[in-house]
Formats: C-alpha cells, structure tokens, sequence
C-alpha cells in the first residue's frame, strides 16, 4: 500500500490566530520502502505524524493524503488504523488505570474486527501476546504494566514499538522512536522494527541520529525545515546532516 | 420554575421522560396532621405512627447538615409533596392486590425502563420490587421466594403482614435522631422493600428494587430494611431513575442492613437519577441518603458496592458497624460527576470486635464542572483487638474545571490497629482519548476502556447482570463530557 502525501498543508488552532505548521508537503512512499525525515527542533515533524494520525488539534487548510488510493484524510483517527497505518509518537500519553496488556488486547480486536478476522478472547490472548512481545523484542513484563503510566520515557517508545506489531499495519510512520534511548535500546527496536519489515511493509523513520539509520537503512532520505521537505536524498544524506547540521536551509 | 418536565437539550438523559398518571397527594408542605394521614391511609399499625410522630418531633428540632463540600439554597420542605402515590379504584388498600390493578401507564414505564414486571418478560434471575413515587407496584418471582423461605415485599406490605419483625428491627441500625434526613424519612417515608433471610439460607435470586420518581413535585423517601439471619447470604441491588425537571427533586431514603453470624450481605447501587441541567444547573435530585449495615453477629459480613452516576446533589456514606468478632466491612464505590453534579460521597467502618476487618475502594471520576468529595471515617475502638483497614482513593479528573477532594479521618484508640491508606489523581484528557483512537479503538470505545481500566476494582464487585449496564451508564456520561 502506498502513503501519497500532496501538497499538504495543515495548521494549528483557528484561521485568525492560528499558526501554519506545514507548508506544502510532498512524499510518496511505496510499500517495502523505508524514508527518513530529519529536520531542526520545531521543523513541524511530529505535526506531520499527528495530521496522519487524525490529531484534531491541526486543520488541513490544502493537499491531502491518500493510503492505497484511498482519502486517508477523510477517516477517523480509529479507522486510519484499521485501513494499515500506524503512527508511534514522539511523547506517548500515559492513560491511567489501563493495563497494556488488555488494552493491546481491544486494539487487536478493533483492528481484525474491521477486518473481518476473528477477535480473540481474554483467556487465548496472554500466550499470543507473548509471542509479539519476543517479535518486538520489548520486556517481558510489559504485558501487566500500565499503559505508559509508570514507564519511562525509553520504555514507552518500545511500547509503541510492540503495539505496532500487535496492530500489523502497512505503513509505519515512528516519530523519534530512538530519542531517549540507550544504544542497546536503540538496537533492540532497530531489530524489531527489521524483523516487522516486509515487502508489503513500509516505514517513516522521523530521527535526529544516524545510528538508528545505520540500522535501519532508508530507501531515501528527507530534510523537513519550516514545514516543507526542502531536500531530499539517498542514505548518504543523513550523514551529511549529522556532520554539517541545518544551517543552510537558516535553521 | 415551570411544572411540566421541560426538554433539555445540552444532555441527553434517556430516563427523563415523564408518565402521565394521576397522582393522588396530600398536598405540599408537612405537619402533623398529614404525617396521621399517610399512617392513616396505609392502614398502619400504632407503633408505626409512633415512631413517625417521635420522628417528625425530633426532625423540626435539627438543623441540615453543613459540614459536607455542597452548595445548595436552602430546601423549601413546605414546597414538597411527602406523598405520592398513582390514582387507583380506591379501596383504601395501601399496595395492588395483582398486577391487574396497576395503571397502565405504570407497568409501561417500567418496561421502558427495561424492568418488564409482567411474567412473561420479567428477569429470570432477579426478583424485582418496582417502586413508582411512594408506592410498590410489583414484586416479582414471589412464589420462588416463598418456597426458599425468604420474604421480599414492599415495606407497606411487611407492615401488614410481618409487624413484629419490622417493629423489631425498624431503626435498630439508623436511630431516628441519627441526622436531619434520616429523621425526615422515618417521619414520612411511604414504602421501599423489606428483605429477611431465614437463617442457613442462601437467597436462591438475586433481590433488586427499582426506584422511579414520576411525581415531578413529589419527593421520595423510600425505607429499606434487610435482616439476614444466622449462616444466611442475599445479594440484593437498587436502581434509580427520575424525570427530566427544572426543579429540585429531594429524595430522603433511608436504608438499614442487619447480619447475624456468619451471615453475608451484598448490597448493590447503581444510582442514575436525574442530574440536572448540565449548564446551568436547573432541576435534578438532591439526594441525601442515610444507609448503615450493622455486623451484628461473629464473622458476619456487610458489603456496600455503589455506582452514583445521577443526581444533581449526592450526599451518602454508607458504612458498616463491624459489631461481631471477626466480621468484615466493605465498601466499593464509583462516583461519577460531570455537568454541576456535586458528590459528597464515602463510608464510615466502626470497629467494636476483634480482628474486625474492613475495606475501602473509592472511585471519583469528576468533569466539566463538578466536584466530587470522597468523605471517609476508619474508627477503632479500644476493644477492638486487631482491627485491619485498607483503604484506596482515587480520583480522575476530566477537563479542567472540575475538582475532586479526599478527606479520610482516621480515629483509632488502639496503637495497634493497622490502618492503611492510598491515595492518587488522575487526569483524563482529550489527549490520552486521541491515543486510544489512534490505536484503532472507537471513541467510545476508548472512553470505555478507560472508565473500565479506572473503575475495575468496583465494578467487578458488581453482580454480572448490572456490571455490563454501569459500564455502559460510566461510559456513556462521561463520553458526553470528554467527546
Ligand atoms: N498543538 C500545538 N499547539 C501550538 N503549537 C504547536 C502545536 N503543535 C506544534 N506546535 C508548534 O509547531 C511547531 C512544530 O512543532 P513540531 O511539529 O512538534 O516540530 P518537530 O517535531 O519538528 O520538532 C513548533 O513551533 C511547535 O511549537
Ligand atoms: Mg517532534
């Protein structure tokens, strides 16, 4: 499945007072691919991330987005996820008195529901989920911790890291998965998200850092600087942003 | 203030609508004369007068209570109807003789309130007493009941019926000088249900009554009394609903729970009257309930699980007098506030035996503008040797402008009593909704999940028939106030 991306345009907050954040975003990303965004503190990355997701907070004032073909935009955040895409954020919420483990459970369920895939039942679900928690690589107690309430901020991001492969999409946009983690962290999540990819999967690695890209080797690699992709390259482009920063584009 | 129901449209509250009966009242206000009356018409015996008189004595000499986190004018009692009863054929007979007699319109709202009475549709595994205003319309699955030993009617009907045990037991747990509205309701109150147990039996049905204010001027001041005897075990759950009006419904009850040994009582409440108008504050129940179970008897057992998703003014403790050695004291409770709703809500543990134990889970989930107050008294006397409580408060706060508080008083006179206390606040904002969502849950779904993943500890307390509609009642108010 392909994530078009034309000419977005998205802002926060009303017209009189509000602040355009993306400016005319163009990406293509075809399946099996994997595309990085790099850019300066503020570029407008994560908003990118939240306008895929449905965060409505953001208006999308031009463009659009379609996901195979279809008008990504015109669905609810839920049914985004039920037609293949995921978005792992940059600060996962803690939601308090949720336990992991049986949330993964409903989101699982939602997901093969839309699907037309049986649901699984409380009392089948503890050994399934185990099994994608080794996929994920993510600790195994996991499944009884609260949802991100309690964890660090390392521990979250590997959190999203297995609700992604609990939820099975097509396409995967991670907004800084690898910000606060340690290297064996960063590899940890690096091999769980190579052991998810497929030739029918693709994945957005949003990321400030090249060891991540050193494990997880982009297909193409973007420059976002206020709100537009203003360069776009092979991998060897994020080497030179590490080396030489965004000074030139006045970031 | 209008009379009629008036439509409100900011919330939908889908137990508002009104019935029209014809409702036969004593008119407004309260006096002596019309406490004679109600004793009159109801056929009761003297003690029963007696005790109201003493009551309505004692009641003119009180003040309200102000020491509660509410904020209301003052109730004007001469306003009140303290009687309200549906029209019938009169006879003078105070309840229905069969389901024939009831108006029709009566048996209608039941069903629409999903407690169908007749019996065809009735529940199969619950007997229900159906209270409309004052008055008990029907009990259901008597002769099951009857074969179990177990009695469940009206309290009109006990009256009549079972007199010495309800002289016996009627104020033995809540006296009538206990507070304002307690003293109130043993002045006026009208019907409610009676439960006894005989002993080594366990209830083969779980008991229910269903309460329903139709009378827009009418208070309610129902009386419950269950007393389960030796090595004896009911489950027994109430249910609330009242008409949308832009006027202050006052609903006094008053509810007393008697264990003997070994004997275990569950008593259920998923409270959902009418709460006013979500704006500005218009109308709803003032709901200032007195409800006290008393652990008479060794090892005996008393557990309070409440859901209080309604009303505009709740103001409710139930608590447990954990008399008997060895006996235990629960209460689990959700309080769900949203709109100007304002919950005055906990329990009071009282440990005279040893190694009396108690338990104390409380739930506040507070949005929009409301405030929820969690109000709790652990006390220990000197005799009771070994006394363990544990006590867990947690509160959720939705959106910015409500406010939840926790006041737990502790008042042992033992150094070794142990007393445990955890506390925590949450806040539920649209942000943790929009995760959910963007993990492919449903908005309503998300809200339930979190109304669920919050409230577990108390909901699962609840007998499996009423778990799944709480869950739905939490879930659907509270999408209204975050969606
Ligand atoms: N919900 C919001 N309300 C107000 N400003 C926002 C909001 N989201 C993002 N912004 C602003 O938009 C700009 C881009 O933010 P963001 O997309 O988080 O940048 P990046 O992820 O590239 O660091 C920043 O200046 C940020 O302050
Ligand atoms: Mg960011």
């Amino acid at each position: 499945m392909t994530l078009a991306i034309t000419n977005l345009h998205a802002r926060v907050g009303d017209e009189a007072t509000g602040k355009a954040l993306l400016n005319g975003i163009d990406l293509v990303v075809k399946p099996g691919e994997v595309h990085a965004i790099m850019g300066p503190n503020g570029a407008g990355k994560s908003t990118l991330a939240k306008v895929l997701a449905g965060h409505d907070a953001y208006a999308v004032t031009a463009g659009g987005a379609t996901l195979g073909g279809a008008d990504l935009l015109a669905l609810e955040p839920h049914e985004r996820v039920h037609a293949g895409l995921f978005v792992g954020f940059q600060y996962p919420v803690e939601v308090p008195g949720v336990v992991n483990g049986e949330f993964l459970r409903l989101a699982y369920n939602a997901r093969a529901k839309a699907r037309n895939q049986p649901e699984v039942a409380a009392k089948d679900w503890a050994p399934k989920l185990a099994e994608y928690i080794r996929q994920a690589e993510a600790p195994e107690d996991f499944a009884g911790r609260g949802l991100n309430a309690g964890l660090s901020g390392g521990q979250r991001k590997r959190n999203e890291i297995l609700q992604m492969v609990v939820l099975d999409p097509l396409v995967a946009v991670l907004d800084e998965t690898d910000s606060g983690l340690d290297i064996d962290a960063i590899k940890a999540v690096a091999r769980g998200i190579n052991a998810w990819r497929r030739a029918d999967r693709s994945v957005v690695l949003i990321t400030h850092f090249q060891r991540l890209l050193d494990l997880v080797q982009p297909d193409r690699v973007h420059v976002l600087v206020g709100g537009r992709l203003v360069e776009s390259g092979g991998p060897e482009l994020s080497a030179r942003l590490e080396r030489e920063g965004y000074g030139r584009w006045g970031a | 203030m209008t009379d009629a129901p008036s439509e409100f449209s900011a919330q939908d509250y889908k137990y508002g609508f009104s019935t029209a009966v014809e409702a036969e009242t004593f008119g407004a206000g309260l006096d002596e004369a019309k406490i004679r009356r109600i004793s009159r018409s109801r056929g009761e015996p003297q003690f029963l007068l007696d005790f109201r008189l003493k009551a309505y004595a004692v009641w003119r000499g009180m003040q309200p209570p102000e020491w509660a986190s509410l904020h209301y004018p003052p109730i004007d009692y001469d306003g009140i109807q303290f009687f309200s009863q549906p029209k019938k054929s009169g006879d003078g007979t105070p309840a229905y003789a069969s389901l024939a007699d009831v108006p029709k319109e009566v048996l209608e709202t039941f069903e629409k309130l999903g407690i169908p009475l007749d019996e065809q549709k009735r529940l199969s595994n619950v007997a229900v007493d159906a209270v409309f205003d004052s008055v008990s319309i029907a009990t259901t699955h008597q002769q099951k009941l009857h074969d179990a030993g177990v009695i469940f009617c009206s309290f009109t009907e006990a009256v009549h019926s079972y007199p010495a045990l309800i002289e016996r037991w009627l104020g033995s747990v809540v006296p009538t000088a206990d507070n304002y509205f307690a003293a109130l309701n043993s002045a006026v109150f009208s019907d409610g249900s009676f439960v006894y147990i005989p002993p080594y039996t366990r209830c083969p049905l779980e008991l229910s009554t269903y309460f329903r204010i139709n009378n827009t001027e009418a208070g309610q001041f129902e009386r419950t009394l269950i007393v389960c005897d030796e090595g004896a075990q009911v489950s027994y759950l109430e249910g609330c609903t009242a008409p949308k009006t832009s006027k202050h419904q006052l609903h006094a009850a008053v509810v007393e729970l008697v264990a003997a040994q070994d004997a275990d009582i569950k008593y259920s409440t998923v409270q959902n009257w009418y709460a006013g108008d979500p704006e500005t504050g218009e109308g709803g129940v003032y709901n200032f309930v007195t409800k006290r179970g008393a652990c008479r008897g060794a090892r005996s057992r008393i557990s309070w699980t409440q859901v209080e998703a309604g009303s505009a003014i709740t103001w409710k403790y139930p608590s447990c007098i954990l008399q008997g050695d060895d006996s235990v004291g629960e209460f689990y409770s959700v309080a769900l506030t949203n709109g100007r709703m304002q919950a005055d809500t906990g329990t009071k543990m009282i440990h005279l035996g040893r190694n009396t134990r108690s338990r104390i889970i409380a739930k506040g989930i507070a949005a929009d503008r409301s405030q929820s107050t969690y109000r709790g008294l652990v006390q220990v006397a000197r005799k009771a040797e070994g006394a363990r409580n544990f006590t867990a408060c947690d509160s959720m706060l939705v959106g910015k402008r409500a406010e939840a508080r926790t006041y737990p008083y502790i008042d042992a006179q033992r150094d070794d009593a142990q007393i445990e206390h955890e506390a925590s606040t949450s806040r539920l904002s649209e942000d943790q909704l929009f995760y959910l969502q963007a993990r492919g849950l449903s908005e309503e779904d998300a809200v339930a999940a979190i109304v669920t993943g919050f409230c577990k500890d108390v909901l699962d307390e609840l007998p499996l028939e009423f778990a799944a509609e709480a869950r739905k009642l939490l879930t659907l108010k509270l999408e209204n106030s975050v969606g």
